[in-house]
């Protein structure tokens, strides 16, 4: 028994020794700007994917022996991992990524949080106390993100601090480029009503100015209802809308219902990278929101 | 699926008004660092065609399967957690009896940052052994525990005591860990004396495939000296019932697997989740039969065993049914000379039991459940059971163990 367990931990632990920085990202987008500004010097594991609900992940095994073995762990934060992200990092008994620790990195605390609710309750559905957490959506959100996490990696591997530096001086550039380009196309998208599955576009909708006329949930994270789409169908025969958009991850039968009625485009948003086949990396991510937009206008 | 009691996130998600204090103002106020609280509200109603206490053929010095009748309350579970400090956090779930009474379901500390993989934990905890044990009730999938874990660990075992886990650096997910208790809690005796009462050991391992299917399986051992341990109203060769005495070693080995599937890993739509454990539990000493009356101590030993296997299957967001499948083992015993004509050694039946729910849930919040089974654990008793459950939780969100 005590062989078959040596032989087993050392066949296990004979990967390739610490080369890289070990990242786990909870999310595809942080996995992709970690790539941005890491390249080769870190190993990436992304804990979900584009298609997987990011509230409901569960803590699995896999994901916890992924934590283990991180340097650092990179999440959104605000609450949009807590139904797994506490156990994972408990179980995992490593001790440099515990909240608080320099390794462990939320996005969001360093960007500018939209929809703080005033009051907490329940009884209005699926709220987070720290705001909305789906900050990935305005690409703007990228930049304080970008240069928070790459002084992260610099403290956390100061051999490579050049490399990490330039990386990010070039990946802020090339993203602000690409900022006004999306800016500029999505011009005729400001102003524009539209109707969301989820709660889960502000930012998106600040960013661009679009204008949310209802939310296909009755309350964040509930079903959409028969009763409850009838009711937004009527708000739409008095606000009309151009398009009703979803995530990727997002059962479609709601928004197509909707779209069929109300006669306007079912715009399905990658929402993250791997959300569609546009969007390979962060650039693509956006591109490709762009352009689904535009056609949804039309 | 539905875990909060025993987990939480650092900061604190306090009821109602602590937390607009919070999250208004969170530079100055105390309560910014109160607890994770969280309150389980749960009840039902039982319909059931037999005497619930009855216990299943063959395992009448065992625990028996407990259910309530008519309209009943149930458990109310009250959880509070937090960090203590930069090296520990403690948790503690208070469990209020309808009747009145609090008792203490769990109350441990756990450290927080011995690193390298390892996890100490101490106090009154659910014990590792199994893949159910450490699930709290609120978030079982059916009304009541499979019926291996009711009469082989009176539903789940919690010791008062240590337990250390070590997780390997490993690609796949590979823990080891180790239990030493007072031995409280069935089968163990509790005694009050130097010394561990009860010890367990088990591993996990576990993985991926691809995005759309996770596992888990396990083994366990557990093993304790009974002493004195009485048991009431077993049946005797002549009819009777009678109270005997049984002090030996138990030894309990297990398996168990778990695998679930959700398509895209989008759990929130639909997923599949199949899992199955058996037990084996052998038990080696002295029996003293009929204590009150004839008092004849010779040797006693026996093997029992159960297993069960479930299913269940999220089929529409919200809506989940559930198959389980239970069977036990009563094991034929080997009894010395002077109790041969005095105890059953052979009851020749297997006990078993298949059940049946749906569950509704308005939100990861609340579940509305109905459940069948039809019970063939009692010889001659066969009892159809129907349970409406509600469980109801308030209070910080917390994280939901695998």
């Amino acid at each position: 028994m005590k062989k078959v367990l040596c032989a087993f931990l050392l066949f296990a632990l004979g990967t390739p020794a610490h080369a890289a920085l070990n990242i786990f990202a909870c999310e595809p987008e942080w996995a992709a700007l970690i790539q941005e500004l890491a390249g080769d010097k870190a190993s990436v594991y992304t804990a979900t994917g584009a298609l997987q609900d990011p509230h409901h992940i569960e803590a699995r095994p896999s994901l916890i022996a992924k934590a283990r073995r991180a340097d650092l762990v990179v999440c959104t934060g605000a609450e949009l991992e807590m139904a797994w992200l506490p156990v994972v990092l408990r179980e995992s008994g490593n001790s440099r990524v515990q909240p608080g620790s320099v390794g462990y990195f939320e996005a969001a605390s360093v960007v500018h949080m939209l929809e703080v609710p005033t009051r907490l309750d329940r009884g209005d559905g699926d709220v987070h106390a720290q705001g909305n957490p789906h900050i990935q959506t305005d690409p703007r959100n990228f930049l304080p993100v970008a240069d928070a996490l790459g002084n992260r990696l610099i403290q956390l591997d100061p051999a490579n601090a050049a490399d990490y530096r330039q990386r990010l001086a070039a990946f802020t550039q090339r993203w602000s480029d690409a900022i006004a380009g999306w800016e500029k196309q999505a011009a005729p998208l400001r102003g524009a009503p539209v109707v969301v599955q989820h709660q889960g576009f502000p930012y998106l909708s600040a960013w661009l100015g679009l204008k949310e006329v209802t939310t296909l949930e009755p309350k964040p994270g509930m079903e959409p209802s028969a009763a409850h789409l009838s009711q937004v169908l009527n708000t739409l025969q008095q606000h009309p809308a151009k398009m009703v958009l979803r995530a990727a991850y997002q059962d479609g039968r709601p928004s197509e219902w909707i779209s069929q009625r109300a006669h306007i485009a079912a715009v399905e948003l990658p929402y993250t990278v791997g959300g569609s086949e546009g969007a390979k990396d962060l650039f693509g991510l956006f591109d490709d929101t762009v352009s689904r937009l535009l056609v949804g206008l039309k | 699926m539905f875990k909060r009691i025993c987990s939480s996130t650092a900061m604190a998600v306090l009821l109602s008004h602590s937390i607009q204090a919070a999250a208004a103002d969170n530079s100055n106020a105390d309560n910014a660092f109160n607890p994770a609280f969280s309150l389980i509200l749960s009840g039902g109603y039982g319909n059931l065609q037999q005497d619930p206490a009855i216990p299943a053929t063959g395992f009448a010095m065992n625990p028996a399967p407990e259910h309530e009748q008519g309209f009943n309350l149930g458990e109310s579970e009250m959880g509070i957690s937090a960090n203590i400090d930069p090296q520990f956090r403690g948790a503690a779930t208070l469990a209020l009896d309808p009747a009145g009474g609090v008792s203490v379901e769990n109350a441990f500390v756990q450290t927080t940052s011995l690193g390298d993989g390892l996890n100490l934990k101490f106090g009154r905890f659910f014990s590792g052994l199994g893949y159910l044990n450490e699930h709290h009730a609120h978030a079982w999938d059916f009304t009541d525990q499979p019926l291996v874990y009711a009469v082989l660990w009176e539903n789940q075992l919690a010791d008062d005591g240590l337990q250390l886990k070590w997780l390997a650096p490993t690609e796949m997910f590979f823990e080891i860990g180790g239990e030493v208790g007072k031995g409280r809690g069935f089968p163990g005796t509790e005694r009050a004396k130097n010394g561990s009462g009860a010890g367990v050991l088990f591993v996990h391992v576990g993985d991926d495939i691809g995005i759309e299917h996770s596992w888990r399986a396990g083994a366990s051992l557990h093993r304790t000296r009974r002493v004195d341990a009485e048991s009431v109203d077993v049946p005797d060769m002549g009819g009777n019932a009678v109270i005997n005495l049984f002090t030996g070693d138990s030894q309990t080995v297990g398996l168990d697997l778990v695998w679930k599937y959700a398509p895209d890993g989008n759990v929130r739509n639909s997923y599949v989740k199949l899992q199955a454990e058996y037990f084996r539990r052998k038990e080696d000493g002295e029996l003293s039969y009929d204590t009150e009356g004839a008092n004849v101590t010779d040797s006693y030993t026996i093997t029992q065993s159960g297993f069960y296997v479930q299913g269940v299957y999220q089929f529409m967001p919200r809506w989940r049914s559930g198959l389980r499948y239970d069977r036990l083992d009563p094991g034929v015993a080997q009894v010395g000379a002077l109790n041969a004509g005095n105890v059953i050694a052979d009851y020749a039946y297997n006990p078993s039991r298949t059940t049946l729910m749906v569950d509704y849930s308005a939100s990861e919040f609340s579940r509305l459940r109905l459940q069948l089974a039809h019970d063939n654990s009692r010889q001659g008793l066969a009892d159809n059971q129907f349970f409406v459950q509600y469980i109801m939780s308030l209070g910080a969100h917390g994280a939901h163990q695998y």
